[in-house]
Formats: structure tokens, C-alpha cells, sequence
């Protein structure tokens, strides 16, 4: 096995993150331990994750949260049980050559994940880690990285991803950021700001004010920008923003609101609705050039525009036939058809970026649902219900969504009223909150990696 | 002028409260308003303009014609009760010519954001166009839709989504303030 650089990051100035994979002490096992993802999380994999070995208090403090947030990280997916460190008998500096896979055996671990971390004396985080398959005693999957030392955690969420992807077959999700809308204040007053965190909720921050109305921000591909629906001066238009520096402009000079932006799969568009005299209509504009193309030109309701992955198609909600329905039409808004033909309405489509299913919302007997359906309208299946689910945006890998719920309180001025962040797998198993802090909607996922130029917080 | 504007906004807030505890007494929820500015009895002793309505303001408007009209689920249609109310605003709108209007439009929360977005657009656009039809010049109107984000009721309930599905006009001229 030579020495094998994965595809190259998109590295920031503050981030030079470099992997290489691990000689191997076997040939890789071929799918000798393999999940079925598709299975849930009826059976998940009990996986020992020991702290990373290090030989200064320094590097062992951060050796053990590398592991912490690799545990946290696999025990959020559904698919891994992490086992208690307590349970561990053999120590980090015990397994530097090769564990003693009997002692994992004996407390039912079926992987386990060994690690180091270190200074380099130029300065730098050097960490490899090692995934072992404890049956047939041989290395799954091992790499090493270096970076600075405060990109500590994105190292983790590389670790969890390498490790979901050995034993799943998938890609992982766990180096991906979430931008949603924080909200604060009393129910039906809320001030609102745009938020981005990472996805397991660390290093939130907040990119606006909450002076104006804001909502609805959606990651450009490269994480470089985000655009979002801001009401500035009674003029509600959509913003583009550059995350590193803040720096907003209003999208085009349209005559009526524009909302619901998203940007194309390679950028180079925003993909977005304009209400004028009462109808609304679906536009997209070319970033570059901003030469303005009308796609849709009805009466109706056209909105919540979303492209298919490679781009070639756009899924939205309309209400042409008489009630809030999902269609789907070529990019240059030729041959609109139906897709959803069932009973309730269906609404924010949202296609997954493996392009075999769309996620919407379905409001159905005043029953709220989170579901997906294959872009020929057929496969449809419900992930969630409840009293107001809505919003669903894809996890990088296609495996995962996340969504808002509101869970009504129970005063007669609608006091204890709580907006939150949910996921749930594709699987519908494995329903969960995501830790936000502050009530929060309007989730958008990101793609996997990219830059964060103002990582570095690392605590 | 900021603030000045924001006190505009929460005293329209309290009237329109209080107008609304008047109609409905059977309905205390609904007279939750987004001003927060409190109950409809403090409203005389936190500013004076409350009590002496003067003809062509927002307060004129919401006690002596009526600011708001409602409308069905999903829908934008007008009904009789809602053209009434909106040729009350034109005949008022035309004895103060000089008052221009902006016409928010309101969805209650049993549709998504981006939908209600749209939705409250064209709940805005029909009363404009309605008023635009009984002689009302266009330019004095604006319009805006706040889709579900602006609830006047915060019941979770049909009582509060009833009192949210609507299109409420706002006297935007300087005469206002």
C-alpha cells in the first residue's frame, strides 16, 4: 500500500490539514464487519473507542477529547453503540503496537478505534488513529493527519467519518456544519439571527444581528457564503452573505419580495421565488454575469425551488393544481410534472445530494410529516409526524435529516412554545433532538469538509 | 426616527388590541398583540395620543373602519364580511387622500414558511387589488407578507389561526405618527 492522499481540502490559511493512510498490519478485511445501514438501529455496533495515547498532559487531555467527540459523534449516527471507557482494561500505551484483541473481545466490542496524538516540533497536531476488527484481529482502516493544534475536533469529526464510512460503506457526515435560524425572545415576538455551528453543535456562532426579520439561510456548496431572506426596511428581499467577512448585498433588483433562495450545485446560481401582484414565480440568477432567468410564469404559487444534484433538474411546490403539490421541471423550466398524488399537501422539497429521493413536508388532517419520495413520484415513505414538523434538509451523505419541529405549550398565549432542530436516518430510525442553544428552525446542512475560516475554536 | 417609528408600531399594537377585546370578549386570547406593549388600559397613561384619535391615522383606521380582514385556510378569496371591511378603507382612504397604506399579509402556522411566504403575498395583493378596483390609486398602497412569522393570536388553536389568516392595512404616510 503506498502512501495515499485523499481528495485535496479546500485548505484556509489557518488550516493546513493534511491525512495520509496508515500502513495497514494486514491486508484490509473485506467486509468482514460491515453495517447495513439501510437496517437502522435495532442492532448497533458495540464499538470501543480508547482515549488517544500522548505522552504530555497536554496532548493526552487532547487525546481524550479526540475520542470523546469520535463516541459522541458514531452514538449520534444509530448505527454504533459506543462502549463506557470505564469497561476498557487495556490502557492507550498498552495497544501502541497492536491491542490485545481477547480484552476487547471479552466486553463484546466488535470494533475498536485506537489513536495518538502529539506535538510535532514545528508546532503542529499530529494524530493517527487505527480501526480494529476485534474477530478477525486485523486492521480495518488507519490514517494519520496534521494540523494546528486548535482543529482538534475537525480532526475527530475526520476520525468518525473514516470510521462510518470502513464500516458502513457510506460516506460520514460528521465534518459538515449546520446553518439555521436562532431564536430568542417570547413566542410570536421572536428576534431571529442566522447561526452556523458544527454538526455535532459545537462552535456555534452567530452571523447577524437580530434587528431585522432573517430566515431561511442556505449554504453556498463551497461553505463560502450563504444566501438568506432578510426584511430590511419593510423590504423583504434575499441576501447574499460571505461568511468570513460578514459583507451582505441584496440578490438582483426585483420589483416584488424574493425568498426562498438556494444556491445551484456548483454555485454559480441562486435559485430563488419573487411574489409580484400576488403570484409567485421562480427564478434563478447567474452569480456572474446576475442576468435574471424566469423559470416558472403562472398565476399560481411556484416556490421552494431546489436543483437536483448534477443540476439538470429544479423540484418545487405549486399550487397550480389547486392545493400545495411537488413538481418537478428541466433547469430551463421546461416539461413541469407532478410527483406527489397522494392524499394532504406537499410542500419544501428538498432533493438528497444521491439525487434518488426528495424530502418534503406533508400536512395531512392537520398533522404535520417529514417524508421522502423518489423523483418518479413513486417509494413514498414517512420519517416523522408530529404537530408541526417542516423544513427537512439532507446530511452530505444522503442518509440523514434534519428538521424543525414546534412543539406547541400548552398556555392560552401559546407560552412554552418551543422551536428545536430534530434528525432522524433515512432508515426512520434513530429520531433525536440536536442540541442548539437557543430555540432554532430553518435548518440548512452543508457539504461535507470545506473551509471554515474561522475554525479554531476548538474547545 | 427609528424610535419614533417603533412607539408608532407599538401603539398601533395597543389599539388594535384593545379593538379586538372589544369585539371579542368570549375570545380573551386574541387580543394577544405583537406589540406587547401591554393591556389596553395602560395605553392612556404611556402615551396621550391614545385617547384623542386623530381623523386619517392609524387609530382612525383601526377604531372607525376597521384595519384587518380575514380569510379560510389556504385561501385568499375575500369574503362579504372582508369587501365590507375594505370598502370602509376605501371610502376613508379617499377622505384622506393624502394617507398612504402598507397591506401585510398573514398566514397562520399550518403551512410551511416559504408556502405562507407566498400565501400572505397574495392574501396582501387581494385586498390592494380590491381597494385598487374601488378607485384607490396603486401607488399609495405597498404590500408585504410576513407569512406565519408575525402571529396576532399565539393560541395554538382555530380560534388564533382564524384571527392570524389575514391582510392588515397600515397607515405608512407621516400623518401617521
Amino acid at each position: 500500500m503506498t502512501f495515499r492522499r485523499p481528495t485535496p481540502w479546500p485548505l484556509g490559511v489557518f488550516l493546513a490539514l493534511l491525512a495520509f493512510a496508515l500502513f495497514a498490519a494486514a491486508a484490509p478485511a473485506e467486509a468482514a464487519l460491515q453495517i447495513n445501514i439501510n437496517r437502522g438501529s435495532l442492532n448497533p455496533m458495540p464499538i470501543a473507542i480508547s482515549n488517544f495515547d500522548a505522552t504530555t498532559p497536554a496532548m493526552t487531555e487532547t487525546g481524550a477529547n479526540i475520542a470523546s467527540v469520535v463516541r459522541n459523534d458514531l452514538g449520534s449516527s444509530g448505527l454504533f453503540r459506543p462502549i463506557a471507557p470505564a469497561a476498557f482494561v487495556q490502557t492507550p500505551a498498552a495497544m501502541r503496537v497492536t491491542p490485545n484483541f481477547g480484552d476487547w473481545r471479552a466486553i463484546n466490542a466488535q470494533a475498536l478505534v485506537t489513536g495518538l496524538a502529539e506535538m510535532t516540533p514545528d508546532g503542529r497536531l499530529h494524530v493517527e488513529f487505527r480501526l480494529w476488527d476485534i474477530y478477525s484481529n486485523q486492521q480495518l482502516v488507519g490514517f494519520q493527519y496534521f494540523t494546528t493544534p486548535e482543529n482538534w475536533r475537525r480532526i475527530a469529526h475526520l476520525v468518525s467519518d473514516a470510521i462510518y464510512k470502513a464500516l458502513t460503506g457510506e460516506e460520514g457526515y460528521f465534518d459538515s456544519r449546520i446553518a439555521y435560524v436562532a431564536e430568542t425572545g417570547p413566542y410570536g415576538r421572536r428576534a431571529t439571527r442566522i447561526a452556523i455551528m458544527d454538526e455535532d453543535g459545537a462552535n456555534n456562532r452567530y452571523l447577524t444581528g437580530d434587528r431585522h426579520l432573517v430566515l431561511t439561510p442556505r449554504f453556498s456548496p463551497n461553505q463560502q457564503e450563504i444566501t438568506y431572506l432578510a426584511y430590511i426596511n419593510n423590504r423583504p428581499r434575499v441576501y447574499l452573505m460571505n461568511v468570513a467577512t460578514g459583507q451582505r448585498e441584496v440578490l438582483g433588483d426585483f420589483p416584488g419580495m424574493t425568498f426562498a433562495p438556494r444556491f445551484s450545485p456548483n454555485g454559480n446560481r441562486v435559485i430563488m421565488s419573487m411574489s409580484l401582484q400576488g403570484e409567485t414565480n421562480i427564478y434563478t440568477m447567474d452569480l456572474r454575469t446576475r442576468a435574471i432567468t424566469r423559470l416558472t410564469d403562472d398565476a399560481a404559487i411556484d416556490t421552494s425551488p431546489c436543483y437536483s444534484p448534477h443540476g439538470n433538474h429544479i423540484v418545487f411546490t405549486s399550487d397550480r393544481g389547486g392545493s400545495p403539490q411537488i413538481y418537478i421541471m428541466n433547469a430551463d423550466g421546461s416539461n413541469p410534472h407532478r410527483i406527489t398524488f397522494s392524499e394532504g399537501d406537499y410542500e419544501t422539497p428538498a432533493w438528497s445530494p444521491k439525487g434518488n429521493w426528495i424530502a418534503f413536508t406533508k400536512i395531512y388532517h392537520g398533522t404535520f410529516y417529514i417524508g421522502v419520495i423518489h423523483p418518479d413520484g413513486s417509494g413514498e415513505r414517512l420519517l416523522s409526524e408530529s404537530f408541526l414538523d417542516e423544513g427537512p434538509t439532507w446530511a452530505p451523505n444522503g442518509q440523514v435529516i434534519m428538521f424543525w419541529r414546534e412543539t406547541p405549550g400548552s398556555g392560552p398565549q401559546g407560552q412554552g412554545t418551543h422551536v428545536r432542530l430534530w434528525s432522524v436516518n433515512l432508515s426512520g430510525y434513530n429520531l433525536r433532538q440536536v442540541v442548539t442553544p437557543t430555540d432554532a428552525e430553518d435548518p440548512d446542512w452543508s457539504s461535507l469538509g470545506s473551509v471554515n475560516t474561522s475554525a479554531g475554536s476548538g474547545g | 426616527m427609528r424610535l419614533n417609528r417603533s412607539l408608532g408600531l407599538k401603539l398601533i399594537g395597543v389599539a388594535a388590541a384593545a379593538l379586538m377585546l372589544a369585539a371579542c370578549a368570549t375570545t380573551p386570547k386574541s387580543t394577544a398583540s405583537a406589540s406587547g406593549a401591554g393591556t389596553a388600559q395602560a395605553a392612556p397613561s404611556t402615551h396621550p395620543m391614545a385617547s384623542a384619535i386623530i381623523p386619517g391615522s392609524e387609530a382612525d383606521l383601526v377604531k372607525n373602519v376597521g384595519d384587518r380582514v380575514f380569510f379560510a385556510f389556504n385561501k385568499s378569496s375575500l369574503s362579504p364580511t372582508a369587501r365590507a371591511t375594505l370598502q370602509r378603507q376605501a371610502a376613508w382612504l379617499k377622505a384622506h387622500p393624502q394617507v398612504t397604506i402598507r397591506i401585510e399579509g398573514n398566514c397562520d402556522e399550518r403551512g410551511t414558511q416559504e408556502y405562507n411566504l407566498a400565501l400572505g403575498n397574495r392574501r396582501a395583493h387581494a385586498a390592494k387589488a380590491y381597494l385598487v378596483n374601488l378607485g384607490i390609486a396603486s401607488s399609495r398602497i405597498t404590500t408585504i407578507s410576513y407569512g406565519k412569522e408575525r402571529p396576532v393570536a399565539l393560541g395554538h388553536n382555530e380560534a388564533a389561526w382564524a384571527q392570524n389568516r389575514n391582510a392588515i392595512s397600515v397607515v405608512t404616510s407621516a400623518s401617521s405618527s
